[in-house]
């Protein structure tokens, strides 16, 4: 019994005492900011992403390979505003890491950084599964990624002071591409506003926010919530009186409910990636959202 | 405004069919000058409720504009998400409450229900009452103490008006090299189900090896510490110490440490859509003067007692598959756990009259396996088997001819089984209404007790995160 505990000790030292990793590690918990971190980090920082565009970050585990990476991570990049509420606070109390643990550098929340829509002036559960402080879907309005790229610059910067030219220059590197990649959006976007268009769940808010789009109706009635044969009845009724445009799935929403609406009231469904990766356009920030105007576009010229 | 309209269209007919009737002309005229001056007061009224109308929407129109040009309105770097920071709650722990009850249907006496071969752990283990039963109403306060800890409370308010603390412990954020560290009240880390609480439970209940074993879930009062390897392939290392006061322990009279376990997990996934993990535990304890009922020969009832060490080591697995990894649609959970106890000292028979003891030895082994499918949003189904092997304890008392084996109705080995099919449904990841059946034959007697539940579990306050 005693050798046995000496030696699990003796294994546990040991193993603590292995060599640790040169280049920056971080986890990103979703594809874009995944995507983003790569940008701003090159080749000095290794990412690794937790989830992928056909997953729904809100309904993920933490699962082993999770929590493993969250153990070796020197920065996490989190969405924040409980996105992630479901599993990241398992993930990084299980980690054993406590250069993640929220509050240290390597902890960094996206939504802190810009100001959120829809932040509930009423917090009830009867509502759906509301996010207290805001929709947490910020990544789909572009304007909110530099911001977020300038914080995340800083971030590594003060994680990693020997690469720091590196880094501020591949941010302003980023920021110069950004602006000019906006002008060109906003351009070409511009036949998009004010159209109607029905949405899923509130997680297409910030690109109809930004684009202009006109919400007219959500197929789930409320968040989190699937819609009901009664409530597809109503929108029914609802898009034959003041018709939309087009019908708004992301790659990861299940497709019924919007085939069906789009059947029932021939209005198109326009599938989008919502993340990088979500399709095989969007293979990085820039192209997610020229693909995602390339799609809008397609039905509305 | 439609009162308005109305009087107006009121003067305004007024003014038509007066005349007619034949009024002097001085008073038609003093009707039409007021009707006018009421026209006049009316559309001036209107012109400034368009021109604020129109004001407020140059307003609104231009805030819009700003906040999708300017972004630069953004909160400070590392600031934290703005919230009401001034207010003395803002810091208050996070609150979980969960209420549970059930409905059940039994087809035995729930009084008569044992498990056959295996000493009573005097836990609340069992199918419990008929009918409507309020279940324990978990509430869980949990919050960051400072950089270096954060501290979680779980209490179970009973339905028999009792309050226990299931779990009360202080965890470490801040210790180097993967390290963490555990004190407190706290469930073992030792197998898979043993540290969930019984709100995550795929079933009503507990397996029947949880059940006879560890009187449901194994906790003690004590110290964990668990390390992580920096490895992509998730592997944990975990060691516990504590009073050992939990079955198959008892809090002893001496100084020092009971209840040692040590545990390894190792997972990870295969491909994008299914994620894995394995684990092996081991728990020794020393029990004290460990008293279970049981009735003699004679049917008069007696309390016996074990004093001696308990040795327990499992295994357990876990298999999950979703479609890219997203439970919303569906999801296939894979799990089976395996336990083998050796217990060996002092039996004592009827502690409290003749008071005879002599050397006890038992092997007693039991493995559950079960599937929960969730074959569309919302919904899922699951299937589980319970096998437990009590083994044929060598009673000293017995083998000196000193009393029957007969005088030990709990220990007569016993090959308790059960199968358990359950179907629930969760509206939202806040509440779950569950059906679940079983076909238990825990007294191992001949008899199968039908046992049937409905269950309720609704969860309040902040969104918790479960464990894998």
């Amino acid at each position: 019994m005693k050798t046995f505990i000496r030696g699990w000790l003796a294994a546990l030292a040991l193993c603590a005492a292995l060599p640790a990793q040169a280049e920056l590690k971080i986890l990103a918990t979703t594809a874009d900011w995944g995507a983003l971190a790569s940008e701003l980090g090159g080749d000095r920082v290794n990412v690794y992403t937790a989830t992928g565009a056909l997953q729904d970050v809100h309904r993920v585990e933490a699962k082993p390979s999770l929590v493993a990476r969250a153990r070796t991570a020197d920065l996490l990049v989190a969405n924040g505003a409980e996105l992630e509420s479901g599993w990241l606070p398992i993930l990084v109390r299980e980690s054993g890491n406590r250069r993640i643990q929220p509050g240290g550098t390597g902890y960094f929340e996206a939504a802190a950084q810009v100001a959120l829509l829809e932040k509930p002036a009423k917090l009830d559960r009867a509502m759906g599964d509301i996010h207290p402080q805001g929709n947490p879907h910020l990544h789909l309005n572009p304007r909110n990624i530099g911001p977020v790229a300038k914080a995340l610059t800083a971030r590594l910067v003060a994680l990693d002071a020997a690469n720091a030219a590196v880094y501020q220059q591949r941010g302003a590197d980023f920021a110069a591409r950004w602006a000019q990649a906006i002008a060109r959006w906003e351009a070409k976007a511009a036949p998009l506003k004010g159209v109607p268009v029905v949405v899923m769940h509130r997680d297409q808010a910030y690109l109809c926010n930004w684009l202009g789009l006109k919400e007219v109706a959500a197929i789930e009635p409320k968040p989190g919530v699937p819609p009901s044969a009664g409530y597809l009845g109503q929108l029914v009724t609802q898009l034959g009186a003041s018709p939309a445009r087009m019908i708004l799935r992301n790659a990861y929403n299940d497709s019924k409910a919007a085939d069906w609406l789009s059947k029932r009231t021939n209005t198109p469904v326009v599938l989008l990636p919502y993340s990088v990766g979500g399709t095989d356009g969007a293979r990085d920030l820039i192209s997610l959202f020229d693909d995602t105007l390339d799609r809008l576009l397609a039905v509305k010229p | 405004m439609t009162i308005l309209k109305h009087a107006a269209a009121f003067l305004a007919l007024a003014s038509v069919l007066l005349p007619s009737i034949g009024q002097a002309d001085d008073s038609v005229a003093s009707l039409r000058a007021e009707l006018d001056a009421l026209r006049a007061d009316y559309a001036a009224r209107l012109g400034a409720l368009e021109a604020r109308i129109a004001e407020l929407d140059s307003t609104v129109a231009a805030r819009d504009a700003a906040l999708i040009a300017a972004p630069e309105a953004t909160v400070a770097d590392s600031a934290p998400p703005s919230g009401s920071g001034s207010s003395p709650s803002a810091l208050n722990p996070a609150i979980s409450l969960i209420l549970a009850g059930n409905y059940s249907h039994l087809s035995e006496d729930p009084e008569t229900w044992r498990i056959a071969g295996f000493m009573p752990s005097g836990g609340e283990v069992g199918p419990g009452e008929r009918s409507f039963n309020l279940g324990e109403s978990e509430l869980i306060l949990s919050a960051s103490v400072d950089p270096y800890f954060s501290a979680t409370l779980t209490a179970a308010i009973t339905g028999e008006d009792e309050i226990e603390v299931e779990e009360a412990f202080f965890q470490t954020l801040a210790l180097p090299a993967g390290f963490t560290a555990r004190g407190g009240r706290f469930f073992s880390g030792l197998g898979y189900l043993n540290d969930r609480h019984a709100h995550v439970w795929d079933f009503t209940d507990q397996p029947l090896v949880y059940q006879a074993l560890f009187g449901n879930q194994m906790g003690q009062d004590g110290l964990q510490v668990k390390w992580l390897a920096p490895t992509d392939l998730f592997i944990e290392l975990g060691a516990e110490s504590g009073n050992g006061g939990a079955f198959p322990g008892t809090r002893r009279s001496g100084n020092g440490l009971n209840g040692t376990t040590l545990f390894a997990h190792v997972g990870g996934d295969i491909g994008q859509s299914t994620s894995w993990r394995m684990g092996a535990s081991w728990l020794d304890l020393e029990a004290e003067d460990r008293t279970y009922d049981d009735v003699d020969d004679l049917d008069q009832p007696v309390v016996n007692a074990f004093t001696g060490d308990s040795e327990t080591w499992g295994v357990d697995a876990v298999l999950k598959w979703a479609p890219y990894g997203s439970t919303t649609r569906q999801q296939l959970k894979l799990q089976g756990e395996y336990f083998h106890r050796k217990e060996s000292g002092e039996l004592a028979f009827d502690v409290e009259g003749l008071g005879l003891s002599d050397s006890f030895t038992s092997k007693q082994s039991g493995w559950y396996l079960q599937s929960v499918y969730q074959f569309r949003p919302r919904w899922r189904a699951g299937l589980r088997y319970d096998a437990l092997d009590s083994g044929t304890p060598v009673i000293g008392l017995v083998e000196s001819g000193a009393l029957e084996a007969e005088a030990f109705p709990a220990l007569l080995s016993g090959s308790p089984e059960r199968i358990s099919l359950m179907l629930d449904w969760s509206p939202t990841e806040f509440s779950r209404l569950r059906a679940q059946y079983a076909w238990d034959e825990a007294r191992d007697d001949g008899d199968r007790d039908g046992q049937f539940f409905l269950q309720y579990l609704y969860g309040i306050g902040a969104h918790g995160a479960h464990k894998y």
